[in-house]
C-alpha cells in the first residue's frame, strides 16, 4: 500500500481524506475543528486520530493540503465598468479560489479607500481599460493607492500601455504587471492573473497567515480550496488524456454561509443564429453567492425566492417560518431534528439550489423584431449539461437530495433560464473533491479514477 | 501616433449583421482601432465600450427603420457617464418611410449627433468624416475629400422599409 493523506484547512473542520495510490481507491475520512487560533496542527492531529480509528495504523507517503482556513484567499477586486473589466477582475479572482470580498468599478473614492483598509485584503487586483484604453480612471486609482498604507501584494491586470506608470505609482508597495484581463473589448485573458494569485498564495499569504508553527505543514499547502474544487472537476468533466471523462458537468456546494455553484461546459448557444451578449464566460466557471447558505444567510435566500415560495415548498405558515429562521440565526448548528425545521430546511435548500443555479446559469431573451423572432443568449446554455454533482454538507447528507437538486433543473416556468434538461445526480459522498483536486497535481490518473469509483460507483 | 479608437454597432433589436461587417472591414483597413459590438447593441454597451477602450468616436448603425426611437437620449447618457464630447455618428435606414434627408438629418443632429449620413452611404465618405473630425487628414485626404463633402448634400431621402432584404 502506497498511502497520501489529502488535507483541507477548511474554515470550520479540518478534512482528511486518505487514498492508496496502488489500489488507487479512497481509504477513508475524518473531520475535526480547524484550530486556526493556536496552531491548525492541533485540529489536524485531532482528525488524524479519527482517521486511524477508521483506517487503522497508515504510514503516509505524501501529505498534500489545501486550505480555506483563516477566512480563506480574501481579495479585493478593482476594474473601469462595472460589467466590463471590474467583471473580468471578478471572474479571474472567483476562479483562481479567492473569496473577493469586495469589486469595485471607476474612481476609487475615499470612503472606497477606508473601505479597502477596514477590509485588508490579502492581494489587491487592479483592472480596467482595454490595452489602449482608459489611462485616466486607473491611473487615478493606483495614486490614491499609493496613498494607503497597505500590506498586501499588489496584482496589476489591466491597459497595458500604463503598466509603467502603475508600477512608478506604487513602487513602495509589492506590485506584479500580469497580462490585461481584458486586452480587448470582450476578451478575456485570465489565466495569467490567476496563474499569479496562486504563487501569492504560495510564497507568502499562508505563511503571512502565521496558521501554523510546523513548518512542514504549511510548504504542503498547494493552492486555496476552491481551486482545488475547480481542478478535481475539470479533470473528472475534461479526462486526463489516459482516463476518460464524464463531460459537461454542474455542481453545487451548498455552505451555511455561501454556495458555490460551478460549470465544466463550453456553453455555446445551440442555434448558430442566436446573438450573444455580454462577456465570454471560461469553461471551467466558479460563482460564489454571498447571500444564499443553510444557517447565516437563510435571509438571503428568502429575500431572492420570496417568502410566498418557502411557504409553498415547506408547507409552513409565515410565523412558524419566521420563527424557525430565528432559530436557526441564534444557533447556526442547530440540526434539522424537528420535523418543522425539516420541512424549512427542505424547503430553503431547494430554493438555494434554485437561486445559485439559475444566477450561474446563462439566460436566453427572446426579441420580436421586424426581421422576425431574435435569440440573444447572455451567460452559458447549460441545457445540454446532464450531470449534477452535489458536494456540502448541507446536500449531501440530505434524505430529500433528489427531490432538491431538481430544482437545479430547466423549468418550463422560467423558459429563459439555460439550466440541465435533465441530469444524473453524482452525491459527493465522502468529500472528496478538493482532495482529488490537490491529488491530481501529482496524480491525475488516479485522482480521476478515484472520483469516478467514489461518485459512479464504477 | 497611436491608432484612433471606435465603437461601432448596430443599435436596438436590429441583426443586420452583413454591413456591419464591412464597416468594421473598410475602418480596419483605414487604419482606426475598431471595436465592434455586433448587432442589437443598446446604449447602454456603446457607452461602456467606449468608456473601456477611451474611444474617439461612437458610430452607430441602423437598418431597420426603428434608429430615431433607438437612439433617443444616447448624447445625454454619454454626457452623464463622462463622455462629454465624444463624436457621435448615425447612418443606415435610419428612419421610417421616405422623408427628405435635410430633415432628417436636422432632427438627428438636434439629438446630439455630430454627422448623419444617408442611406447607401459608402465607407470612405465615413472614414474621410471621422478623419477630418479627428484632425488627422493627410494634405492629400484633404485635397481627395472635396468631391466627398457634396456628398451628403446631394443626398435627398432618407428611406427605410420595414420589410427588408
Amino acid at each position: 500500500m502506497q498511502a497520501v493523506l489529502l488535507i483541507d484547512f477548511g474554515s470550520t473542520y479540518t478534512k482528511l481524506t486518505a487514498v492508496d495510490l496502488d489500489k488507487e481507491e479512497f481509504l477513508g475520512n475524518a473531520n475535526s475543528f480547524t484550530t486556526v487560533e493556536t496552531d491548525i496542527n492541533d485540529g489536524l492531529a485531532r482528525a488524524l486520530a479519527a482517521l486511524k480509528t477508521r483506517t487503522g495504523e497508515l504510514e503516509f507517503r505524501e501529505q498534500l493540503a489545501c486550505s480555506s482556513a483563516a477566512g480563506g484567499l480574501r481579495m479585493v477586486v478593482s476594474g473601469l465598468m462595472p460589467e466590463l473589466t471590474a467583471e473580468a477582475a471578478r471572474s479571474a479572482a472567483l476562479g483562481a479560489g479567492a473569496k473577493v470580498v469586495r469589486t469595485y468599478s471607476h474612481t476609487l473614492t475615499s470612503p472606497d479607500l477606508a473601505e479597502i483598509r477596514e477590509i485588508e485584503p490579502e492581494i489587491f487586483l487592479i483592472t480596467g481599460g482595454t490595452d489602449g484604453g482608459n489611462k485616466e480612471v486607473i491611473l487615478s486609482n493606483a495614486r490614491a493607492l499609493a496613498t494607503t498604507d497597505l500590506q498586501c501584494p499588489f496584482v496589476y491586470a489591466g491597459n497595458r500601455v500604463i503598466a509603467d506608470e502603475v508600477s512608478e505609482i506604487l513602487k513602495e508597495f509589492d506590485l506584479t504587471v500580469c497580462p490585461n484581463v481584458m486586452p480587448r473589448l470582450g476578451e478575456l485573458n485570465i489565466e495569467p492573473v490567476q496563474e499569479r494569485i496562486r504563487e501569492l498564495f504560495l510564497e507568502s499569504i499562508v505563511y503571512a497567515k502565521g496558521l501554523s508553527q510546523v513548518e512542514e505543514l504549511i510548504s504542503n499547502i498547494m493552492m486555496p480550496t476552491p481551486q482545488a474544487m475547480l481542478k478535481a472537476m475539470e479533470l473528472l468533466a475534461r479526462g486526463s488524456g489516459r482516463v476518460e471523462g464524464i463531460g459537461d458537468l454542474l455542481a453545487i456546494d451548498l455552505g451555511g454561509a455561501t454556495t458555490d455553484v460551478y460549470s465544466m461546459a463550453s456553453g455555446s448557444p445551440r442555434l448558430s443564429s442566436t446573438v450573444i451578449k455580454g462577456l465570454p464566460e471560461p469553461y471551467a466557471r466558479r460563482t460564489v453567492e454571498g447571500d444564499i447558505g443553510m444557517r447565516y444567510s437563510v435571509d438571503g435566500i428568502i429575500a431572492a425566492a420570496g417568502i410566498e415560495r418557502v411557504k409553498e415548498i415547506s408547507g409552513l405558515d409565515s410565523d412558524s417560518i419566521s420563527h424557525w429562521c430565528e432559530t436557526l440565526r441564534a444557533d447556526p448548528a442547530q440540526l434539522p431534528d424537528q420535523e418543522e425545521i425539516e420541512a424549512l430546511d427542505f424547503a430553503l435548500s431547494c430554493l438555494a439550489v434554485e437561486t445559485a443555479v439559475t444566477r450561474h446559469a446563462g439566460h436566453l431573451e427572446e426579441f420580436y423584431t421586424p426581421m422576425g423572432q431574435v435569440f440573444a443568449q447572455s451567460g452559458k446554455d447549460l441545457r445540454g449539461v446532464r450531470k449534477i454533482i452535489a458536494t456540502g454538507g448541507s446536500l449531501i447528507y440530505s434524505s430529500t437530495l433528489n427531490n432538491i437538486l431538481s430544482y437545479a433543473l430547466y423549468n418550463p416556468q422560467d423558459p429563459g433560464s439555460l439550466k440541465p434538461e435533465k441530469a444524473d445526480y453524482l452525491i459527493d459522498k465522502n468529500y472528496i473533491l478538493s482532495a482529488m483536486g490537490v491529488l491530481s497535481e501529482r496524480y491525475p490518473d488516479i485522482a480521476l479514477k478515484i472520483m469516478r469509483k467514489e461518485l459512479l460507483h464504477e | 501616433m497611436d491608432k484612433a479608437k471606435i465603437v461601432i454597432g448596430v443599435i436596438g433589436a436590429d441583426v443586420h449583421a452583413v454591413g456591419n461587417r464591412i464597416l468594421e472591414y473598410a475602418f480596419s483597413s483605414a487604419g482606426f482601432d475598431v471595436t465592434n459590438l455586433g448587432v442589437m447593441v443598446s446604449q447602454e454597451e456603446f457607452i461602456a465600450a467606449a468608456i473601456e477602450t477611451d474611444a474617439d468616436a461612437i458610430l452607430v448603425s441602423s437598418l431597420y427603420g426603428h434608429g430615431e426611437l433607438d437612439v433617443r437620449g444616447l448624447r445625454e447618457k454619454c454626457d452623464e457617464s463622462g463622455l462629454e464630447g465624444i463624436l457621435l455618428y448615425v447612418g443606415g435606414n435610419i428612419v421610417v418611410g421616405k422623408q427628405p434627408f435635410a430633415e432628417v438629418e436636422k432632427r438627428f443632429k438636434k439629438m446630439g449627433f455630430d454627422r448623419v449620413f444617408a442611406p447607401g452611404t459608402p465607407p470612405e465618405v465615413d472614414i474621410y468624416f471621422l478623419k477630418k473630425d479627428l484632425g488627422t487628414l493627410t494634405e492629400a485626404e484633404r485635397e481627395a475629400g472635396k468631391e466627398i463633402e457634396q456628398y451628403n448634400e446631394h443626398a435627398e431621402v432618407g428611406y427605410a422599409g420595414s420589410s427588408t432584404d
